[in-house]
């Protein structure tokens, strides 16, 4: 058991709470870091995936779970970071200038196309920005002569300081490219997080009545959070479209824009962790399917590679319990754990049991 | 003059006449209370001055300049703080981190400064701590600090709204039913504090309360009000003995 205690306000501001906290997730970033030492080409390629998805995650993370709107359209960002990366680099501009231009154009875009559905609330905006994404799609097909249309384009090998980089020849520092992407959109997402900016944000999500009587503006702060969050899932984009070499507009289908939400949703709203958890049940579950099924195909002799859409049912079924059982997400499962280990023996059952929360319906009078 | 006041402000729900030619001054220091009984639109007229609501007729003005052209997440700026009566608090967040946002007038990074953490940056977050300490020393909330709202009770959450308003450094307080729910003790910690952040802080209390007890013992002014109109305004005992006040709660007992 452990209690934190603070001896100044600096304790507060602090990335970690303490020494020992800072200490797991250095062991942590050691390990990361050490991967490509320690996998095959095929699983680096598995972790340089996860890490991706993490990126769309920690994008939709910072509009839905800290800000508190929905959104079914990430896709449509991702894409115009994907398109407007390559399209940059087809135009001769450097990678390490094309990926950040191409994510902030993506949050321009993203602000953009958003300003007119920011007064819509809960479902109705989730409605309008999966509009956003089937509207994308079908932009991408038109817009042919930039897009490449139904063709699509093929990305470029990454060109850093001269060394080329590309997912299989180089699969390592193809790693360490969506890593250093990964680090410093954490680094932001943290920062924004212990400042008024973040603050804001989630001020916005849990009362927009009471976020407006202490002086946020509450149209400029969503526009803000969608600006930020189509920027990272931008840059998401852009890393995908290099992971998989060739994309068109089924690359980035509604369906991406629904899986990202679900995916955040599985990892827990409202914490960066969420996006991490997510992230490694989206890229890792076909994967895990794919050897379970060998497997029981071989214990059983029954053909299980024959069972049709099993991977999009096993992840609803994911989603769906997590609904019913645990809300909030992986993160609140792990959550719990920890607790249980750093208040042994202290740990009530009861703990976590939801508190009443007061009734909403008389707001204002 | 007057630090904040009403003139002739009147506001329709559809046909219901929530707030009827209401007129009043609160002067600069002083502890003015709306009593009355439910409906009589006392939350309409915080909502008018937080600026929700357009009114129909008259004007609202802080300072002598009529504040009827400003955003309603400006008047915050001019040093208008209030509570809510169905506590309005950032329920996934921690005390402390609500306190934080009622500093958010007095931001003056920008988001660049703040997604990078310059030392300027920093140097702000660790002014808004100290500012907010000092609130949380006063409300005595250092055991709920780093609390999430969704686990305290409702006695607690009633404070660090007041806790939230106080961190942004108000002129004026706008409190609506800050007694209403408390214990007996906690309505008396109440009657300390408001007395305490009038003598002590200098902050004007603009104050919707039901205990009759409270209003009298911290109110230098009384407006009662029914159904959106003035019944009687003047100093405590006065608006209590007023005929029109008594004849509008005979039965009752008591205002409220
Ligand atoms: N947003 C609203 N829409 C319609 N009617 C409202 C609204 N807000 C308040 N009212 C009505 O206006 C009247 C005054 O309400 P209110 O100011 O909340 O009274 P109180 O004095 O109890 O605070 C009530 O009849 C209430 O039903
Ligand atoms: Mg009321």
């Amino acid at each position: 058991m452990r209690f934190v205690f603070k001896t100044s306000y600096e304790a507060d501001i602090r990335l970690f709470k303490h020494k020992p906290q800072m200490a797991w997730y250095m062991l942590l970033l050691a390990v990361v870091v050490a991967l490509p030492f320690l996998l095959d080409e095929f699983f680096i390629g598995e972790a340089t995936n996860v890490l991706i998805w993490a990126i769309a995650g920690m994008g939709l993370m910072l509009l839905t779970g800290h800000t508190g709107q929905a959104s079914l359209g990430h896709a449509a960002f991702m894409a115009a970071g994907c398109y407007f990366n390559v399209i940059l680099l087809e135009r001769g501009v450097p990678f390490i200038i094309s990926l950040p231009l191409a994510g902030l154009i993506a949050g321009l875009i993203g602000v953009i196309i958003t300003l007119p559905v920011l007064r819509l609330h809960g479902v109705y905006l989730a409605i309008a920005t999966l509009a956003i994404s089937i509207l994308t799609e079908d932009f991408i097909v038109i817009a042919e002569p930039w897009t490449g249309g139904v063709t699509g384009l093929v990305a470029p090998p990454m060109i850093i300081f001269g060394l080329e980089i590309d997912r299989y020849g180089t699969p390592g520092l193809f790693y360490y490219v969506v890593l250093f992407v990964v680090l410093a959109v954490l680094m932001v997402y943290r920062n924004l997080l212990r400042t008024p900016t973040g603050r804001a944000f989630t001020a916005v999500r849990d009362s927009e009545i009471s976020a407006q009587a202490m002086g946020i503006n509450i149209t400029k702060t969503k526009a803000m959070s969608f600006g930020f969050s189509a920027t990272i899932a931008g840059l998401s984009g852009a890393l995908l479209g290099h992971f998989a070499g060739a994309f068109n507009h089924e690359t980035f289908n509604v369906i991406l824009s629904i899986q990202l939400l679900l995916m955040i949703v599985v990892g827990g709203l409202g914490s960066i962790h969420g996006a991490f958890f997510g992230a490694m049940v989206v890229a890792l579950l076909p994967q895990f399917i794919a050897i379970s099924r060998d497997w029981v195909t071989d214990l059983t002799g029954f053909n299980a590679t024959t069972i049709p859409g099993i991977e999009a049912g096993i992840f609803g079924l994911i989603v769906l319990l997590f609904i019913l059982f645990e809300p909030n997400g992986i993160y609140g499962l792990w959550f719990k754990i920890r607790t249980y280990f750093e208040m042994f023996p202290f740990y009530r059952k009861n703990m976590f049991k939801r508190q009443k929360t007061y009734l909403k319906t008389e707001r204002l009078r | 003059m007057s630090l904040l006041s009403l003139h002739n402000v009147t506001l329709k729900f559809g046909g219901l006449v929530a707030v009827n030619n209401v007129s009043f001054e609160v002067g600069e220091g002083e502890v003015f209370s709306l009593v009355g009984p439910n409906g009589a639109g006392k939350s309409t007229i915080f909502n008018l001055i937080s600026r929700f609501y357009d009114p129909f007729e008259g004007d609202i003005k802080f300072e002598g300049e009529s504040i009827l052209g400003m955003a309603s997440d400006k008047v915050p700026s001019l040093g208008i703080a209030r509570t809510f009566q169905n506590i309005e608090l950032f329920e996934q967040a921690t005390v402390l981190q609500n306190l934080l946002v009622g500093r958010h007038r007095h931001c003056n990074t920008n988001v660049i400064s703040q997604m990078l953490f310059t030392p300027a940056a920093r140097r702000q977050e660790e002014a808004h701590r100290a500012a907010v300490e000092e609130v949380i020393d006063f409300l005595d909330l250092q055991p709920y600090r780093d609390k999430y709202i969704a686990g305290l009770p409702y006695g607690v959450r009633k404070v660090v709204e007041l806790a939230r308003a106080l961190s942004t450094k108000p002129r004026i307080l706008l409190l609506d039913e800050p007694a209403s729910g408390l214990s007996i003790e906690e309505t008396q910690d109440m009657i300390f504090w408001i007395e305490d952040i009038k003598n002590q802080m200098g902050i004007t209390v603009l104050m919707v309360e039901h205990d009759m007890n409270l209003v009298a013992s911290v109110s230098d002014h009384v407006l009662a009000l029914a159904d959106g109109k003035e019944l009687a305004m003047g100093t405590p005992s006065e608006v209590q003995s007023h005929p029109a006040v008594i004849e509008a709660y005979l039965g009752t007992g008591e205002i409220g």
